[in-house]
């Protein structure tokens, strides 16, 4: 039994933690949920001995603990998956020595490597684990799910008692998710307890058997799940009662105004046709892996089209770099927000005058007064939580920098909104305002392609959806009559004729 | 769409993993169908003899190479190295230890330095080492007293002739041969071997791997970060020395611009090391290989008259099709 008691965690400013009370029993999956910001990965953190200062103590088994460090957490048995499992890694080694990288450094008593051992070693974590893993295999040439399982041998290797897995079904795909709860419910098996952070509510009511939810620092409660529902569980995350997260877009749907036909890329979108028509959310459906990000990036101008064609308002229109499909008109509000949708290292002004800079400039010379203007408005509208324009979008939270992220192409007219997972990893409250956003891109007689595998997003906000298997548009439903079942059956490939 | 992609990424894996290689055998076979005398004994012991010093080099250049570093200054320090070991010979007539052992303490001080102005003032690699290279030269310069240190050279202001010489035991690091095999290519190959045991079979090797492939997680895992990159330069300022002095010896004078011309040869061949066996990290077998590589293309197109002065274009052409294999692959 884990007990963390009482646990305060305070940053300049701001109380992350406040007297938290956690406690996960033995062999048991627990989920921890909460909004972004809630306090869930500070907790974890404390918990990893990540932090050397925080107030409150921590006992196993009754015993109090002194956690200062990583180095000790490990010693007391807890692991941390953090999602981004490349800060962990090391690439340029071999599956053998990630796994046992801890046994080299802090174990090891010989100056030589003792590769038999090693190799060894790992091939018995990777086996207990069901892996097809080859551990002489560089770690730089494994999928991310395969790097996932190399971080979990590893924790076994070291014999956690408390595993924790930050998020990680985010960048999985159905099948890899599915392939990881086996594991994780193995591991159950073997007298492993395992900490569960996700957004995915229907994943924790899988997998998960108690769930314990903290808001704005707080904690909120522990619950078990049998006597839950996911409306209840996000009440408890909000504070207040869930109401229909999707707004009710009431526009009216004009002609097409964008248009593909027969169109091919060279990162294997295979002859897709698809129109959007204005005031219209058309969706894009399928799993991780179907071609989503590869569609929105082809029509973005990002990969080189090998075929067909792109008409914008009757007129074809030819994107050959991102710069071209700007200039036409078209807006990309990319996946990975961190690396592709905003500069983290700049301001928030600087990053939503970004796009079109020429507009705040006289004479070539940037107007510091009309950035401020404009961005203060755009902060103002699309409600980026900030004590200043001035702010690095780095110390803002995932949902404020999604906000930043689409906000930049509010400052000027274009024509289509393309959106790719634009709510991945953002909590509740900033999706209902992201939906709210692109509601009112379409109400100014706009067109928006909205990319997403979470099927729920798409029943709730589009009008129109094509759905996506292995680089194709394999369906094209109306919204109003179609339901998860029927997106998930087109999105798995079924229907499609004989691939 | 699959199954096109995918013959064209194997073939691609092929080319990463024995594309060197390949080179290198195809460049031999040229070379021994088209020249007589390409695979004579003593031309293949001329090419290891000319590779030596570049071997050497490199092979310091790839210790801070697997640290993530990049130590430009290694072939500055083996222009000082053999100054030093000529003014304690020449000059001062100290005899063959000391003229040995306080080049090799330079060298590793040196490198020391280089790694407390990374690590401590945060400068670059890249800009830290190149200052260095330019100071070393003007020390180097001012210690030889503005010219080379040779045999009986006359000393200025009319004071007659050096009074010491280079000794037989310093000069056969560069002139001798044991078994008919070149002396600088024993050594060469001596630290070669060296450098691939502690890379491959030493934990403090695969320790430096750790920190030159995600320093973050090495720092978390408990690595003492900044020990290991300072014990990283200090070996590269170790190993360059040593190639000063087979440099000084072969040469028979000390000269800190004698190391110049092996900068940009030791950098090619050490990142042409990335790419054997496709490898992608720095080694010390495919440093040696890349070395080779360079001396083989260059001793076969003297002998076929291709201009020496058109070398370089040969020499940048390899590292430039090395380097895009290397990072082609780490890109997809």
């Amino acid at each position: 039994m884990l007990e963390m008691k009482n646990i305060t965690k305070e940053f300049p400013g701001v109380r992350a933690l406040d007297g938290v009370n956690f406690n996960v029993g033995d062999s048991e999956i627990h989920a921890l949920v909460g909004a972004n910001g809630a306090g869930k990965s500070t907790l974890m953190k404390v918990l990893a001995g990540v932090y050397n200062t925080f107030d409150g103590e921590i006992l196993i088994d009754g015993r109090k603990i002194d956690i200062s460090n990583p180095k000790q957490a490990k010693k007391e048995g807890i692991v941390i998956v953090y999602q981004e499992v490349d800060t962990a890694l090391i690439p340029s080694l071999s599956v053998a020595e990630n796994i046992m990288m801890d046994y080299m450094i802090n174990d090891q008593q010989n100056t030589f490597m003792d590769w038999k051992y090693i190799k060894k070693r790992a091939k018995e974590e990777v086996e207990a684990l069901d892996l097809d893993i080859n551990v002489n295999k560089n770690v730089g040439e494994l999928s991310l799910s395969e790097k996932q399982m190399v971080l979990i041998g590893r924790a076994v290797f070291l014999k956690a008692k408390y595993l924790i897995l930050d998020e990680p079904t985010a960048p999985l795909s159905l099948e890899e998710s599915k392939k990881l709860f086996e594991i994780v419910n193995k591991l159950q098996n073997q007298g492993m307890s395992i900490i569960f952070i996700s957004h995915r509510l229907d994943e924790v009511f899988k997998i998960c058997e108690k769930v314990s939810v903290l808001r704005n620092g707080q904690f909120i409660g522990s619950y078990d799940l049998k006597e839950m529902t996911i409306d209840k569980v996000v009440e408890k995350m909000l504070g207040r009662k869930l109401e229909n997260s999707f707004p009710k877009i009431d526009c009216e749907v004009n002609g097409t105004i964008f248009e593909a036909s027969n169109l091919s890329g060279k990162n294997g979108i295979d002859s897709v046709n698809l129109k959007v028509r204005a005031g219209e959310i058309v969706g894009l459906a399928g799993l991780v892996g179907a071609g989503k990000t590869e569609l929105s990036k082809l029509l973005f101008g990002e990969s080189k089209v090998t075929a067909g064609k792109i008409k914008l308002h009757d007129q074809e229109i030819y994107n050959n770099n991102t710069y071209q499909a700007v200039t036409n008109g078209l807006a990309l509000v990319p996946e990975e927000r961190h690396t592709e949708g905003v500069l983290v290292n700049e301001s928030i002004e600087t990053n939503l005058t970004l796009v079109n800079l020429d507009h705040y400039c006289r004479n070539s010379f940037m107007s510091r007064r009309k950035i401020k203007e404009a961005s203060l408005k755009v902060i103002d509208n699309v409600g980026i939580k900030t004590p200043s324009e001035k702010q690095l979008v780095n110390n803002l939270s995932g949902g404020n920098q999604q906000k930043v992220s689409i906000g930049k192409w509010l400052l000027a007219d274009y024509e289509v909104y393309i959106f790719d997972e634009p709510t991945k990893g953002i909590d509740v409250g900033s999706k209902a305002e992201i939906y709210k956003l692109i509601g009112e891109i379409v109400s100014n007689g706009k067109g928006v392609i909205y990319a997403s595998s979470e099927f729920e997003e798409i029943l709730g906000l589009t009008d129109r959806v094509y759905v996506m298997y292995d680089g194709k548009i394999v369906k094209e439903l109306k919204t109003s009559e179609t339901d998860e079942e029927e997106l998930l059956f087109y999105s798995t490939g079924g229907g499609s004729s004989e691939d | 769409m699959k199954t096109e992609e995918k013959n064209s990424i194997d073939l691609f894996n092929l080319l990463y993993k024995y594309g060197t290689i390949f080179v290198i055998l195809a460049t031999i076979l040229f070379f021994s169908i088209f020249l007589d005398n390409f695979m004579k004994f003593s031309n293949i012991i001329n090419i290891f003899r000319s590779v030596s010093i570049v071997g050497l080099i490199s092979l310091a250049i790839t210790m801070s190479l697997t640290v993530d570093g990049l130590d430009l200054s290694a072939a500055a320090i083996a222009g000082f190295a053999a100054v030093i070991a000529a003014k304690f010979m020449v000059i001062w007539e100290l005899g063959t230890v000391p003229a040995i052992i306080v080049p090799i303490l330079v060298g590793v001080i040196v490198g020391g330095v280089n790694a407390f102005f990374i690590i401590k003032m945060n400068i670059s690699d890249l800009l830290a080492t190149l200052s260095m290279m330019f100071l070393l030269t003007g020390i180097s310069v001012t210690f030889q007293s503005g010219t080379a240190i040779y045999n009986y050279m006359p000393l200025p202001n009319n004071q007659g002739m050096a009074p010491g010489v280079l000794t037989d035991a310093y000069l056969f690091l560069g002139k001798g041969t044991i078994f008919r095999i070149p002396v600088p290519v024993i050594i060469m190959l001596i630290v070669a071997l060296f450098v691939f045991v502690f890379l491959n079979h030493t934990k403090y090797g695969r320790f430096f791997y750790m920190i030159g492939s995600n320093q973050e997680a090495a720092k978390l895992s408990g690595i003492p970060v900044k020990k290991y990159k300072t014990i990283a330069y200090m070996m590269s300022g170790f190993i360059a020395a040593v190639a000063g002095l087979v440099l000084g010896a072969r040469m028979g004078s000390g000269e800190v611009s004698a190391g110049d011309p092996y900068l940009m040869d030791s950098v090619a061949a050490a990142f042409i090391g990335f790419s054997v066996f496709g490898i992608g990290r720095p080694n010390a077998l495919g440093t040696i290989l890349g070395a080779l590589l360079m001396g083989t293309l260059l001793n076969g197109l003297v002998m076929m008259n291709f201009p020496y002065y058109s070398q370089d274009i040969v020499k940048g052409i390899v590292l430039i099709l090395a380097l895009s294999l290397t990072y082609y692959k780490k890109k997809n």
